[in-house]
């Protein structure tokens, strides 16, 4: 196996993920699309990590999982929040930072 | 003394500041300080006389290459003294120290000059210095100066009695009495100066003694004016002469500058044409002359003071001091005429003329001065050195007689019309009435008489010399001298008292001054009578050696015929007056003679000319041309430059402040408001669209990495 | 060896295909769905990569515990079930061409670096107990860091989310 195939399979998911980050409406959705993201850098790590047969890369992907569940947690919050307050979750209307 | 001749002008420079600060709190007024210090002047100025006929005739003076100088010099003495003399005196010599000058040269050896000066100031690498040039001309003039003033002292004790302004009038005397001395005695042109333009504010303050009346005030800014219109020539040529005689204004380099070629001939000329105009103006020559009658409104002692004996022969003094420059200047020697000459023979004749239409005793006596400076200019002019001078010499005492005279018989009557106030005095006033004949019998020039002696010379130079016009100017004016006085005489002692006073004698005060200066009237002209002639020995300096002056024998011929020109004009005058003889009345039948009189009557119109045609345009036409020049153009220039600072400060306020500065700030703060909304629309607040931007950067960042490196 | 990549090709595709979906469907749970779907591919590929700890932890973690919240998440937030009108923002045009040059940047390097490089042809299991070493003897500090920040999270989630 070459190890490309899993880079570049990381780099399209990398890229979907930013595609859904910056074209989607819907708050939680963006998170998924964070989820992606981050997902496509542990298949990175992991890849790696087994191409130089050491067990750090794994170890990095864990500690990635765990904060990216961190953040899910705390993000969930947030859009609770604005929920509350706003009664949607549009991004698109979350502009009070308008200049 | 003649060392410390200094004195003799400090002292009555001290007795102006004591009177004029302390003056009204003294017993008498202040006159005992006045008539102390130049009583005490005119002793020092005696005993400086004595020292100088003592002083042994050391000084060799080489005179001109050809001529030489004299031909039958009987006058001076050939016996040296000692070489070296003992005395040592710095004095400014031409030629060699000499012994007994016995056949080697032809040329006697005469006194050396005295002068003793101190540095005054210093500016670059001219010294100017003050200090005294004593000899015999000088001491002459000092004695003469100090005298006459203090017999005018003693006089306006009495006279100015009781005046308004008594103590003023000592010390404006005082102030006058040095302003001259320190002329006489000066070294150096600037000193000369200081005392000229001295005299000149005295006779201003003294003329205008009684300035709350405007006759008198008039008068004195007359004379004050027409004295400075000459002044400017006096200043000129010092100036000239300065450059002329290698930057200095020693009066003796000066003089041997002058004659020996060390000018050139047209700063020559210009100097003395600049000093003739001084002189003209101060000695009232043509025609400046318009002042001195006018400045008979001054009280009498002030006119015998200062216009008779002492102010006005400060003109003959210059031209006398500074003779190497009149005499190279305008060939003297040369005979013909020359301006010097023609100035004076003009002023005797016009003078003399005038004097037969006044009524008033003072101005016919003012009229009589001019004449007579006339006569010593004429002289210095023909050559006569020492006659202009020893005329000078002689004419101060007789003058100074006749007006104080004149000032007795006004004081007895109360005024100074002949025709109105007086008459018949001679049996009232005896002892004024003699001095008064005395005075005019010498000023006649009838032998043996002072003014025979002096009057006699400049005739016989003027003839010698080769100034055949002059002589007979000369004769002519003696002639009318004689008559007009004659007149003034008949109209004011003889005949019949026409006046409402009762006349008496003058208190002593005024009499004794008379009667002094009528004994010198007498025996002063036999100084220089031929066989003595000891004035001319005394007083001719190195000036006129060099020269070259002519010495002439006495002739009997031209003293004859000067006596009897003097006697037909006494005759003239007793045939018209005593006997009635001649064209009375005349001008009641003739218009011709009525014009002359008129002519006459009003000075031949130069008053007028003067007054409306040369003051007056300047005051008329010409003020108001540069009033209109001052109000129209040059304010104009300056109003024009402040409308055009408010012009351009309008255009700087409006374009570049407002538009260009506030426009550049506005600009400015308007420009970052603009980019600040275009770039507002970046900021949508919108989350996503600032996480585009973030990757579009990497994007654009990766791909250029990617591509370029 | 061929089967690895013919294994790998079809988890790869469905992986592909899923992740799309997350981004392009109208349907928000049906996206939980399809992310769901994504990170089981994840799971197999640490698999293939001889990573089974993690593969193991990624499908716990993740599937069983993110997606569960963030279900939570859509239903909390009232999230309309079914397709709705639009979930996509109008810089969508943007985002693709964004998102398409980072690929050809990424891949173009990628391919540049590592175009030729082979994974060692025997992937032996890595242990866990070398995981274990690791995490607690090397990397003890990050772990204890990444400790803190669970609980700050948790504390901060709970703050948050809290009705008061």
């Amino acid at each position: 196996m070459y190890l490309n195939q899993f880079l570049l399979l990381a780099a399209f998911l990398f890229c979907v993920g930013v595609y859904g980050v910056l074209a989607r409406k819907n708050g939680v959705l963006v998170l998924m699309s964070v989820e992606l993201i981050l997902n496509a850098v542990n298949i990175n790590l992991v890849a790696f990590g087994a191409f130089h047969a050491t067990v750090t890369g794994q170890v990095f992907a864990l500690f990635v999982i765990a904060i990216a569940a961190a953040e899910v947690g705390v993000g969930l919050a947030i859009v609770l929040l604005i929920y509350r307050n706003r009664r949607s979750i549009d991004l698109t209307e979350a502009d009070l930072l308008r200049g | 003394m003649l060392r410390n001749a200094w004195i003799i002008p400090a002292l009555p420079v001290a007795s102006f500041v004591v009177i004029l600060f302390f003056g009204r709190r003294l017993p008498r007024q202040g006159h005992e300080v006045g008539l102390a210090a130049v009583g005490l002047a005119f002793v020092l100025s005696l005993v400086a006389a004595a020292q100088w006929v003592d002083r042994p005739a050391t000084l060799v003076v080489e005179g001109p290459a050809a001529e030489g100088a004299a031909e039958g010099h009987a006058t001076l003495e050939a016996a040296p003294a000692p070489a070296g003399g003992g005395h040592g005196e710095p004095g400014a010599e031409a030629g060699a120290e000499g012994e007994a000058g016995e056949g080697e040269h032809e040329v006697e050896p005469i006194r050396a000059p005295v002068e003793r000066e101190v540095t005054w100031y210093q500016n670059g690498p001219v010294t100017v210095r003050a200090g005294t040039h004593m000899d015999g001309l000088a001491v002459a003039m000092v004695v003469v100066v100090s005298l006459v003033s203090l017999l005018v002292h003693v006089f306006s004790t009495s006279y100015m009695h009781d005046d308004r302004r008594y103590t003023h009038f000592f010390a404006a005397l005082s102030l006058f009495t040095a302003g001259m001395l320190i002329m006489v005695t000066s070294s150096n042109t600037l000193q000369l100066l200081f005392g000229w333009e001295m005299m000149g504010v005295c006779s201003f303050m003294l003329i205008g003694h009684w300035w709350e009346e405007k006759n008198n005030s008039d008068a004195a800014l007359k004379a004050f004016f027409t004295t400075r219109t000459g002044d400017v020539g006096l200043l000129i040529g010092i100036s000239i002469l300065f450059f002329g005689a290698g930057r200095t204004f020693n009066i003796e380099a000066i003089n041997t500058a002058a004659l020996s070629g060390g000018m050139s001939e047209a700063v020559l000329v210009a100097g003395a044409a600049a000093l003739l105009c001084a002189v003209i103006g101060k000695s009232a020559q043509f025609p400046l002359h318009t002042w001195l009658p006018d400045a008979m409104a001054g009280p009498t002692p002030v006119s015998a003071l200062i216009h008779a004996a002492t102010m006005v022969v400060a003109g003959v003094y210059l031209v006398a001091r500074l003779y190497g420059v009149f005499w190279a200047a305008f060939d003297i020697g040369e005979g013909g005429v020359n301006p010097v000459a023609l100035f004076g023979g003009i002023t005797v004749l016009i003078a003399a003329a005038l004097a037969f239409v006044q009524s008033d005793i003072k101005k016919v006596l003012a009229y009589s001065t001019v004449s007579q400076l006339g006569y010593m200019v004429m002289a210095l002019g023909v050559g006569a050195w020492t006659a202009g001078v020893f005329h000078l010499f002689t004419h101060a005492f007789f003058k100074a007689l006749l007006f104080l005279g004149a000032g007795s018989v006004s004081h007895a009557v109360h005024g100074f019309d002949m025709k109105k106030d007086m008459g018949g005095l001679r049996r009232a006033m005896p002892t004024t009435f003699a001095t008064f004949m005395i005075g005019t019998v010498a000023l006649a020039g009838i032998p043996p008489l002072a003014g025979f002696w002096s009057k006699d010379e400049i005739l016989l130079g003027a003839g010698e010399n080769g100034y055949g016009l002059f002589l007979l100017v000369g004769l002519v004016g003696a002639v009318m001298t004689a008559a007009y006085m004659t007149r003034c005489v008949y109209l004011t002692f003889f005949g019949s008292y026409r006046g409402h006073g009762h006349p008496h004698e003058s208190p002593p005060a005024i009499t004794v001054p008379l009667l002094v200066l009528a004994g010198l009237s007498v025996v002063a002209g036999f100084l220089n009578a031929p066989g003595i002639a000891k004035f001319g020995e005394w007083t001719e300096n190195a000036t006129v050696l060099m020269a070259g002056v002519a010495h002439h024998e006495f002739s009997v011929g031209t003293a004859a015929v000067g006596t009897l020109v003097g006697l037909a004009g006494i005759a003239l005058g007793f045939a018209y007056y005593w006997r009635n003889l001649g064209p009375h009345r005349l001008t009641d039948r003739s218009a011709g003679a009525r014009a002359g009189y008129r002519f006459l009557a009003n000075k031949y119109y130069l008053d007028v000319l003067y007054t409306d045609k040369v003051v007056g345009s300047i005051k008329g036409p010409i003020a108001r041309a540069a009033y209109w020049t001052n109000q129209k153009v040059l304010d104009g220039v300056v109003n024009a430059a402040g409308a055009m600072a408010r012009v351009a400060g309008r255009f700087v306020y409006d374009v570049v402040d407002q538009k260009v500065v506030d426009g550049l700030v506005n600009g400015a703060g308007a420009g970052a408001e603009e980019s600040g909304g275009a770039l507002q629309v970046l900021q949508t607040g919108r989350l996503q669209q600032y996480a585009a931007f973030l990757f579009g950067a990497v994007v654009v960042l990766g791909g250029a990495l990617v591509l370029f490196a | 060896m061929i089967v690895q990549n013919v294994i790998f090709g079809a988890i790869a595709g469905a992986m592909g295909l899923a992740a799309l979906r997350v981004v392009t469907t109208k349907n928000i749970v049906h996206a939980a769905l399809y992310l769901v779907v994504v990170l089981a591919g994840v799971a197999a590929i640490y698999i293939l990569l001889a990573a089974e700890f993690t593969a193991a932890v990624q499908v716990l973690v993740y599937i069983g515990a993110i997606v569960v919240l963030f279900l939570f998440g859509i239903m909390l937030t009232r999230a309309p079930i079914g397709a709705t009108a639009e979930l996509d923002n109008d810089q969508r045009g943007v985002a693709v061409v964004v998102a398409l040059f980072l690929l050809g940047v990424l891949g173009a390097v990628l391919q540049d670096a590592f175009g030729s490089t082979k994974l060692p042809a025997d992937l032996a299991p890595q242990r866990t107990a070398d995981v274990g070493t690791s995490i607690f003897q090397t990397y003890v500090i990050p772990f204890e860091v990444v400790s803190v920040l669970l609980l700050a999270a948790l504390v901060g989630a709970v703050v948050l989310a809290r009705r008061d």
